[in-house]
């Protein structure tokens, strides 16, 4: 078996060592990595950067703890800015196993800047079938959550004295990791037509820039990279810039091995030819 | 940082050392871990359901006396009988009512959303290469789908650049992907990271 042959039957349990390795290094030496925007990030933060206080936005933490790597830094920026502007904030969580969790990012935030739930902002908490709940959303709040998280009637909140439903809102955010993206395209911007922005997972993110471009969706965060421009623009740093050194050096492992199993692979075939 | 706090995040960082001993091969700390998220998965799910479900639109309804809930609850009953033989028949009202509703609902937003849009953002001007490349790369990817014609002499080039350009986004989406997997990892890097700090800083007092 030649040098090629052996590279290119390696032991997958190699890969995980090197990149296990190399994600190691930016904890014991830490350095940083400039991160530029994109348009698509920076329409989102100007979205939000064009509200006034007082006015509403909708931010859907609709994800659970399984993709909270890459939509947590996203909801602790967006919900930071948002609230240093005064900006009443309305949240609900369309993912199963998010609610306990959101509620925890958004308590802990509006801590920050003294807000209180029910007067600056609100969570709604969870409700099954994303679909049918955004489609409810759009016609009436009160009928879709008739109770908030915390068991209190929502009609009696003084945050939703001034809206009734999604329509009402400036615009909507969704940080999603599933098809709860895709209901929000169908039924809401499809059906109701209010400003629509996505933050997606960056194993989603390619399938989404179609509606950025056919304007169904404003604005964009895709992945973890796309929540560090976010921090980059907002100022609030949480873990998206944090991440940015170790993706850095897995990425370029990552490129280091495609290339050397493209060389083995041509060589070999080569070798076989000849 | 408080001892309790210390404890908990301890499990995590054990149940997270857990799932990683996988990469190394099967063994039973993962079996152990993943069985646990399962575990508490499914009973969490149970318990929301009941909730959210059952007590906010069946009993919080009728205890306050919205009575037009009786009918989507007769609906969602007759669902149930489907574990009947002799009564099954029943739950095919309640099925007809929900794919009828689904169907009406669904359809036109479906077709506005997936087709007409998307059709729409493809007949632009001209006025950018952007949008030269948009037109071009859109058509020679649908041509690469028609089978009635054979690919070959020009048709051929068309369908071969129809095939590079899904190969591009196919590209595009692994090189996502690779990023995803990896926030994935870096995130339990760096959650390891700071409980050694909060150990630290807890037994230096």
């Amino acid at each position: 078996m030649t040098f090629w042959d052996k590279l290119m039957n390696i032991d997958r349990r190699w890969v995980y060592l090197c990149i296990g390795i190399v994600v190691i290094i930016p904890a014991i030496i830490p350095f940083k990595v400039p991160v530029s925007t994109t348009l698509e990030v920076e329409r989102i933060y100007d979205f939000v950067e064009s509200c006034e206080a007082g006015d509403y936005i909708y931010l859907g933490i609709d994800y659970d703890p399984s993709t909270l790597a890459e939509l947590d830094p996203m909801t602790y920026a967006i919900l930071n800015h948002a609230f240093s502007k005064d900006v009443n904030v309305i949240t609900a969580c369309l993912s199963q196993f998010g609610p306990a969790m959101a509620e925890l990012r958004l308590t802990e935030v509006a801590q920050q800047y003294g807000k209180e739930s029910g007067k600056d902002y609100c969570f709604l908490g969870y409700r099954p079938y994303p679909a049918i709940t955004i489609l409810s959303m759009g016609l009436d709040f009160q009928v879709t959550f008739p109770l908030d998280y915390y068991g209190v009637p929502v009609d009696s909140l003084e945050i939703m004295q001034g809206i009734r439903n999604l329509q009402d809102v400036k615009g909507v955010i969704s940080l999603t990791a599933g098809n709860v993206a895709d209901f929000w395209i169908t039924y809401g911007n499809g059906r109701f037509g209010f400003p629509l922005a996505l933050g997606v997972t960056g194993v989603m993110g390619a399938d989404y820039y179609q509606y950025l471009q056919s304007g169904q969706i404003f604005g964009l965060i895709p992945g973890i990279k796309g929540a560090a421009e976010y921090e980059v623009l907002s100022g609030f740093e949480t873990t998206g810039l944090r991440s940015i050194p170790y993706q850095t050096l897995s990425h370029g492992v990552i490129l280091l091995f495609i290339i050397i199993s493209n060389i083995g692979y041509f060589a070999s075939k080569r070798k076989k030819r000849t | 940082m408080e001892f309790e706090t210390i404890i908990w995040h301890g499990l995590a960082a054990f149940l997270t050392l857990c799932i990683f001993t996988f990469l190394y091969k099967d063994n039973p700390f993962y079996k152990f871990a993943e069985r646990l998220v399962a575990g508490v998965a499914a009973g969490y799910w149970t318990m929301l359901v009941f909730h959210k479900l059952f007590v906010d639109k069946v009993y919080h309804t009728m205890a306050t006396g919205q009575y037009a809930y009786i009918i989507p609850i007769l609906l969602g009953i007759g669902m149930w009988t489907r574990f009947s033989k002799k009564h099954s028949w029943i739950s095919r009202y309640s099925i007809a009512f929900y794919i009828g509703i689904s169907t009406g609902v669904s359809i036109p937003v479906y077709m506005y959303t997936y087709i007409f849009r998307q059709i729409s953002a493809t007949i632009i001007p001209f006025t950018s290469i952007s949008n030269v490349l948009v037109v071009i790369f859109v058509l020679c990817a649908l041509f690469y789908f028609f089978f009635s014609k054979a690919h070959t002499g020009a048709f051929n080039i068309v369908s071969k650049i129809g095939i590079y350009t899904l190969m591009i986004g196919f590209g595009a989406g692994f090189g996502l992907t690779v990023m995803g997997r990896v926030a994935l990892l870096v995130q339990r890097i760096l959650f390891l990271k700071d409980y050694v700090r909060e150990v630290a800083a807890f037994i230096g007092g």
